[in-house]
């Protein structure tokens, strides 16, 4: 039977276009020495670590993790490699947490990270694969087509995507982790900012950056020595669920994927959520094109299909216009995109509001986070439920 | 010890060649734009006829054998207008990047549409494949040079609804 | 008598009931890995009468440098072909460690089932340039150090240590081999002696052409099945008794090369000790590999070693290692073994091992 198991630590490295000062050693390492820190922990303290990151070539390194298991103090222990795509940070936290809850082990380190500036990931992403069909369009072309479609048939205005962009960029005000601290952000700001993909602007999409996420992720007793410790309360794993699907298939629904919402069913009947805009005291939902607020509200059952923009317009999203359903109060990957460990940082942050050590922007009294990550085509999906009450 | 300051970055060039392996029913699709033709596979299982297929039905898991000659015309059912430049770019900017649906397949792929401003693209237009000069076809997608509108009405919602 | 072996690792016996690889070859010129793994998925369900939807759990392991693109997992998916949507994940290593993250999430007893497979190609791309990107970016891989060369580091230094000589490493490449005659999957097999062997030119001193794996195309799956419904499907399923593994420092020269103690810890956590084993499938990439990872598990010399012919008979990368473990269920299943050790290493000379008893009942 599964056993219960918590985030009993997190650390994360403020993220930036360059992290000049480390190397890739250097930038999993500050994120894992914080992690263990939190948890009142050192290495020798940590049973197994788990790593995540997307494709080894943003880097130029092949399976990273053998040369990074001394900076993580694995040396002695089993070390794990994970690799969903864009859902890898997620992935990579739910295998972390399995080993704990499956009784394997009591204390296990887990972390995800992305050095963008270590290689070039856009040229990663194009290297030109002979057979397929030429890459007309870089990252946002791919998803711009299904934002259009997703306008089409829910009938939303143009400015809608407008709206997360701005509203993200002031959440990240509050998170001195996030890469992009856009003061003066405004939806006049975004709507001049230059259309890249149309109808996506340049502030409606995600930055380059570089960063690392860790976690603790500890057994029941793990969990009341830590609290013993450090007097820091733990965010208890409710639920954890991962789906994936074909990346293209006849008939798929690219706009609201039949793997989000069996990702979310799982998810929900473990957690015993009825009602996600109720339950949920607030949502990390990965979110690096604007316009995937609304779409994932409505894959995600916050609100009816068709009605996640009104959801967004309605400011029921935004902290700063002190809506019931905050969704991404640390910025999000908006503000912050280092790949691999974007996943992770929203399962990250969920476990941050339920402890209640999110800091500036933390939501008062949460008690209950939803925490997602998707990847590749969005047919990867990976999500947790964390909760301040013992399950 | 000097006072130099801290090396930040080191370039160590990496040059890998690989030779890509096609398969059987690439290498079918790939004979086909070698000819100026679309070529689609039928999935035994549930019929679905797939463009540009590596070999499986990707929802049955079974391999798509059946060829199916697919004609010239489409629908785009989605697009968006790229206005970024990146590296290995070769059309000029904006340019319209749509998902074509062809007659009779069940699958679209994204291909590039020319011959009209971009502001007059939209949902459901009816377009056709032009190809490169027949002594230029090859064994590539680079066959096929863009796709330009042909003319006929728009598509109806309904007729493309579900391949969005 | 229990149905169930006693666990070492766990609490919830888990079967390998079903294993399928792909032919070994040199180039697989004609199928790109879709094609590659369809029949082998294929197999791997057909041969136990069951489908991808009695198993409640995918994981697979593969590397997209061996591909030469981002994502390779991504479409080799569409082999098993995953709708309605499953529960699925990946590792950018050896299949053996997808099976170890499946059997972990079957301790949990939510599924009762799950299908692990892998592929790797060493075909597309220059193998020895492609590895040594595995190495540290600042001080190693600038250098371009080929695996070969590692291994004959590690070879060396077990020469000059006395514990083994290059006949020992003849020695294995020669009984490895030859089992591998009577392995139909075996890319090379041949029946030379020792003394033939030592006649060989080196490729890197000390390593003669002998001692060193085949460059391997390939793939492989297995299915694992929880408690009795590994008995629904396998008459004499291969429990995983124990199962751990572990990693090694980075650096060559801060290492013993000449010993593996992740090995050794594995094995012990795993139980490797605890009884006698049959059968020992090593992933010894380079002969003399097999000598360290025998030594590191104490296996005695009434312990077949690589039946096989293990991954000097074909080593497909990210697929050699669960191979090894397929190729001990095999073993139990058919009633040659009671207890099998299975091995799975990555990484250079032997930097991360898992180690997998199996036992049937």
């Amino acid at each position: 039977m599964s056993e219960r198991c918590a985030v009993i630590g997190v650390g994360q490295t403020v993220a930036k276009a360059k992290r000049e000062d480390v190397s890739i050693a250097g930038l999993v390492r500050e994120a894992a020495l914080a992690a263990l820190d939190d948890a009142g922990l050192t290495f020798a303290d940590i049973d197994a670590v788990v790593i995540g990151k997307a494709p080894d070539m943003f880097e130029g390194v092949m399976m990273p993790e053998l040369y990074l298991a001394p900076a993580l103090g694995a040396v002695g222990k089993p070390m794990f490699r994970v690799h969903t795509a864009g859902s890898v940070g997620g992935s990579t936290a739910i295998v972390a947490a399995h080993l704990v809850a499956s009784g394997v082990h009591e204390r296990v380190l887990t972390v995800a990270f992305e050095k963008q500036s270590d290689s070039d990931a856009m040229w990663a992403l194009s290297v030109p694969q002979p057979f397929s069909a030429p890459l007309l369009a870089g990252a946002g072309g791919y998803f711009a087509p299904i934002i259009r479609a997703y306008m089409h048939r829910s009938g939303a205005p143009g400015d809608v995507g407008m709206m997360v962009a701005v509203k993200d960029r002031l959440h990240a005000l509050k998170n001195p982790y996030a890469h992009l601290h856009l003061p003066d952000i405004s939806l006049k700001m975004v709507e001049e900012s230059i259309m890249l993909w149309d109808p996506l602007h340049y502030l409606e999409s995600c930055p380059s950056s570089d960063g690392a996420a860790a976690m603790v992720i500890g057994s029941e007793r793990a969990v009341g020595a830590a609290t013993a410790e450090t007097g820091r309360p733990p965010a208890w794993i409710h639920g954890m669920a991962m789906r994936s699907e074909p990346t293209m298939f006849a008939g798929r629904d690219q706009v609201n994927p039949q793997a989000s919402r069996d990702c979310a069913a799982d998810l929900y009947r473990q957690a015993g959520i009825t009602n996600p805009r109720k339950d949920f005291d607030m949502a990390e939902v990965y979110v690096p094109f604007s316009w995937y607020e609304p779409m994932w509200l409505e894959s995600l059952g916050f609100c009816d299909e068709g009605d996640g923009w009104k959801l967004t317009q309605s400011g029921a999203t935004s902290m700063i216009e002190n809506g019931d359903i905050p969704w991404n109060c640390s910025g999000g990957v908006l503000s912050s995109n280092p790949i691999g460990a974007s996943g992770m940082l929203r399962f990250l942050e969920s476990a941050l509001q339920v402890r209640g050590l999110a800091g500036e922007h933390q939501v008062a009294d949460a008690r209950r986070a939803l925490g997602q990550a998707y990847g590749g085509g969005s047919q990867f999906f990976a999500m947790w439920v964390v909760g301040a009450e013992r399950p | 010890m000097s006072e130099r300051e801290p090396v930040t970055m080191m370039a160590a060039p990496i040059h890998l060649d690989y030779v890509f392996t096609a398969g059987v029913a690439q290498s079918k699709n790939l004979h086909g734009l070698e000819e100026g033709k679309f070529i689609g596979q039928r999935c035994p299982k549930c019929k679905k006829v797939y463009t540009l297929s590596r070999g499986s039905c990707p929802t049955d898991g079974v391999p798509t054998d059946e060829i199916v000659e697919l004609p010239n015309t489409g629908t785009v059912t989605t697009y968006c207008v790229v206005n970024v430049p990146f590296a290995g770019q070769s059309i000029e900017i904006p340019y319209i990047c749509a998902q074509i649906l062809l007659d009779g397949a069940n699958l679209s792929f994204m291909g590039l549409i020319q011959e009209m401003p971009t502001d007059e693209v939209r949902m459901g237009m009816r377009v056709e494949a032009v190809w490169v000069e027949p002594d230029e076809l090859g064994p590539t997608m680079a066959s096929v040079k863009y796709f330009r509108p042909n003319g006929e009405p728009d598509a109806d919602y309904e007729t493309y609804k579900e391949y969005l | 008598m229990s149905r169930f072996p006693e666990l070492t690792s766990g609490s919830r016996p888990v079967g390998v009931v079903s294993f399928a690889q792909y032919d070994n070859v040199r180039r697989e010129g004609a199928h790109n890995e879709v094609e590659m793994l369809m029949p082998v998925v294929a197999e791997v369900f057909g041969s136990i009468g069951i489908t991808k939807d009695d198993v409640g759990f995918i994981c697979s392991g593969s590397t997209d440098y061996l591909v030469g693109g981002p994502f390779s997992f991504v479409t080799a998916l569409d082999a098993v072909g995953v709708w309605p949507p499953r529960a699925e994940s990946h590792v950018e290593m050896d299949g053996a460690w997808a099976l170890y993250e499946a059997w972990v999430l079957l301790q949990e007893g939510e599924i009762d089932a799950a299908l692990v497979y892998c592929f790797g190609r060493s075909s597309p791309g220059d193998l020895s340039e492609i590895l040594a990107l595995q190495l540290d970016p600042y001080y190693l891989a600038p250098l371009w150090p080929d695996p070969t060369s590692l291994a004959a580091l590690q070879a060396q230094a077990l020469i000059d240590s006395g514990k083994a000589t290059e006949a020992d490493f003849a020695a294995v490449a020669s009984r490895s081999r030859r089992a591998a005659l009577s392995n139909p999957k075996a890319q090379v097999a041949y029946d030379r002696t020792t003394e033939e062997l030592l006649a060989e030119d080196y490729e890197v001193t000390p390593l003669r052409r002998h001692a060193l794996p085949p460059l391997t195309d390939g793939a492989a799956a297995v299915v694992l099945a929880a408690g009795e419904k590994a008995y629904e499907w396998c008459e004499r399923p291969a429990f995983i008794t124990g199962i751990d593994h572990r990693i090694e420092t980075h650096s060559i020269g801060a290492r013993d090369l000449t010993v593996s103690p992740s090995t050794t810890l594995a094995g012990e956590k795993a139980g490797v000790g605890h009884k006698g084993v049959d059968v020992a499938e090593l992933h010894a990439p380079y002969a003399h590999q097999e000598l360290i990872l025998a030594e590191a598990l104490a296996l005695d010399e009434g312990v077949s070693r690589n039946p096989s012919g293990g991954a000097l008979a074909a080593n497909p990368m990210m697929s050699a290692g669960l191979i090894r473990i397929g190729e001990s269920a095999k073993a139990i299943w058919s009633g040659q073994a009671g207890r099998a050790v299975a091995h799975a290493t990555s990484g250079p000379c032997l930097q991360q091992n898992l180690v997998c008893v199996l036992e049937g009942v």
